[in-house]
């Protein structure tokens, strides 16, 4: 497709280094599914949220001190005293809970349309891979502050290591620096909180090389053969995706302009004391849903495994889901189970903020349970008994089918 | 042979995230106890952690010995626990996830056993700082210490 570029020194410059015509192939003639609908927005807004995080956590990198003793006040003084500080970390802690708002409605696309289904299963474990570094960025960044959630928040994280056998409690020294949660913790932190982004953009680029080699899924999940059925990305598809970048914008301003601290916990506004803990430890909302499954489990290394298990499962989803058509649009049973799934995956998000007694209890673990049976039962079964609808052979027959309808 | 020498060449690299020099010298720590009246106790901070100090009553001292072991969750016995029965040593770290339990101020509720409670998820401890409730897997730690002289300690 690289055609030669009309400015001599382009050309030159792309024939010893073909930046531009790859370029040229991703971004402008990249032959895209005519019928993606809005789902398929969310993962331009993932990249342009991470672009985000990454200059707004630069700039506050050069106010910040990672010290015990400075942190604290060193986030207050980027708060009042450094030129629009206020407005670049409001960009950045809210920006973390959009980037996570944004990755759970892409993955949530991937489950419904079947995107995870051969041959996209690498790029499915790239997008895992790029989940969990999201989730360690986000703890580290978390216990920067210095807030009591903060320290609090780390020590029980850190502390769930203690649950491996034999070598639990060197490990958690190891990771600690020391015999707490103290200054050598917050300056590693600090460190790869700086790194982790960085191997994010790396797995992002592997994301969208294996995302190019076969091109995005779309709503039906049939492979698209024909020529009519695909589009160049630009402008089609570019002008889309700002267009989503528009609208996701003015959400994203309401809440850093009207209700920046909506989303966080006003104890972390209480500078840290190792002596004192506060009374009700929760972590930010994106991560109620696995501390909810890490609570369920009254046994301290059973809880551990099933939390990471919960994640994990992820990666073998395309060999536990046994049926052969993608799209959830031709899968009328499997789209009703696709719909419970998620109502129980925020019913764990909701009992993670409780404190986990009685009925909360009872609740978590049923919905814990319910989670793993989804993956490990329902889906291998319902993949050989479900009786799928007529798959059509392109999309312009879906198309026709449809206006029909209307 | 080359994975040998270069399983080798990364350790020092693994090592220097553990604790430091310095970090390990601030390890060992001592303490006064003549002003912690009995029936009472007292925080104090080492490696960066609260140790809690009782001076335990005749009481306290008998509830912790009259415990039926069979019944513990981390069996112990109160005479393993202390060096003078009278002086609990304990680290004051929930052994669930590293809370800390209250019951150390007179005004602090003291769980269902008389010694210690922790907020976070709901663990009890008894005199000796024995679990007995909750889904703390252990008691809590008690620190390597010895007694300098009648009324003074030495942590580390």
């Amino acid at each position: 497709m690289a055609k030669k570029f009309k400015n001599k020194t382009l050309a030159w410059l792309d024939y010893r280094l073909p930046i531009f015509s790859v370029l040229r192939e991703a971004l402008v003639d990249h032959p895209t599914p005519r019928n993606l609908n809005y789902w398929w927005n969310f993962g331009s807004l993932a990249g342009i949220i991470l672009v985000i995080m990454i200059v707004s956590g630069l700039l506050l990198s050069m106010h910040y001190v990672a010290h015990v003793d400075l942190a604290f006040d060193s986030i207050e003084h980027i708060m009042r005293d450094v030129n629009y500080g206020w407005l670049i970390r409001y960009i950045h802690s809210v920006g973390a809970s959009m980037f996570f708002l944004i990755v759970y409605i892409h993955i949530s696309r991937g489950l419904y349309y079947g995107s995870y289904k051969s041959p996209r299963e690498v790029l499915w474990w790239l997008g895992i891979i790029i989940f969990l570094l999201m989730i360690a960025a986000a703890f580290l960044g978390y216990t920067l502050p210095w807030g009591q959630m903060s320290f609090w928040g780390a020590t029980v994280i850190t502390n769930l290591f203690s649950a491996i056998p034999l070598v639990g409690d060197s490990i958690v020294t190891w990771l600690w620096g020391g015999f707490s949660v103290d200054n050598p913790t917050l300056n590693r932190f600090y460190s790869l909180h700086f790194l982790i982004p960085f191997v994010i953009v790396a797995v992002v680029f592997l994301h969208i090389v294996a995302l190019h080699k076969f091109g995005s899924n779309n709503p039906t999940g049939i492979d698209l053969t024909l020529k009519q059925e695909k589009i160049p990305f630009h402008p089609y598809y570019t002008i889309k995706d700002f267009f989503g970048f528009g609208v996701f914008f003015i959400i994203f301003s309401i809440f850093i302009f009207f209700l920046p601290n909506s989303l966080g916990h006003p104890v972390n506004y209480v500078p840290a004391d190792p002596l004192v803990t506060p009374e009700h430890i929760v972590p930010e909302w994106y991560f109620l849903p696995f501390y909810a499954i890490l609570r369920a489990i009254p046994f301290k290394l059973l809880g551990v495994l099933a939390m990471l298990g919960s994640i994990l499962i992820l990666f073998v989803l395309p060999w536990l889901d046994t049926c052969k058509v993608r799209s959830c649009r031709f899968r009328p049973i499997y789209k009703q189970f696709y719909w419970i799934f998620i109502f129980n995956f925020i019913v764990l998000g909701w009992v993670g903020s409780k404190v986990p007694e009685g009925h909360y209890l009872i609740i978590s673990r049923i919905c814990t349970t319910y989670y793993f049976v989804h993956f490990l039962i329902i889906l291998p079964i319902l993949g050989k008994f479900e009786k799928t609808l007529p798959v059509p052979l392109n999309i312009f027959k879906t198309l026709k089918v449809k206006k029909k309808k209307t | 042979m080359a994975a040998v020498g270069s399983a080798f060449a990364v350790w020092p690299f693994i090592d220097s995230m553990n604790p430091s020099a310095d970090v390990l010298a601030l390890g060992v720590k001592e303490f006064d106890l003549s002003n912690i009246e009995e029936g009472s106790s007292k925080t104090v901070k080492w490696r960066g952690k609260p140790v809690f100090i009782k001076h335990r009553t005749k009481k306290e001292i008998n509830d912790a010995r009259k415990v039926d072991l069979n019944k513990l969750k981390d069996p112990q016995k109160d005479e393993d626990r202390v060096l003078k029965p009278e002086w609990l040593i304990v680290v004051g770290v929930c052994s669930h996830l590293g809370c800390i339990p209250l019951g150390q101020k007179s005004s602090d509720t003291k769980g269902d056993f008389n010694g210690w409670f922790c907020p976070c998820h709901g663990s009890h401890y008894d005199s000796s700082g024995r679990v007995r409730k909750g889904p703390a897997p252990r008691n809590l730690l008690v620190p390597k210490y010895k007694f300098i002289n009648e009324k003074k300690i030495k942590i580390g």
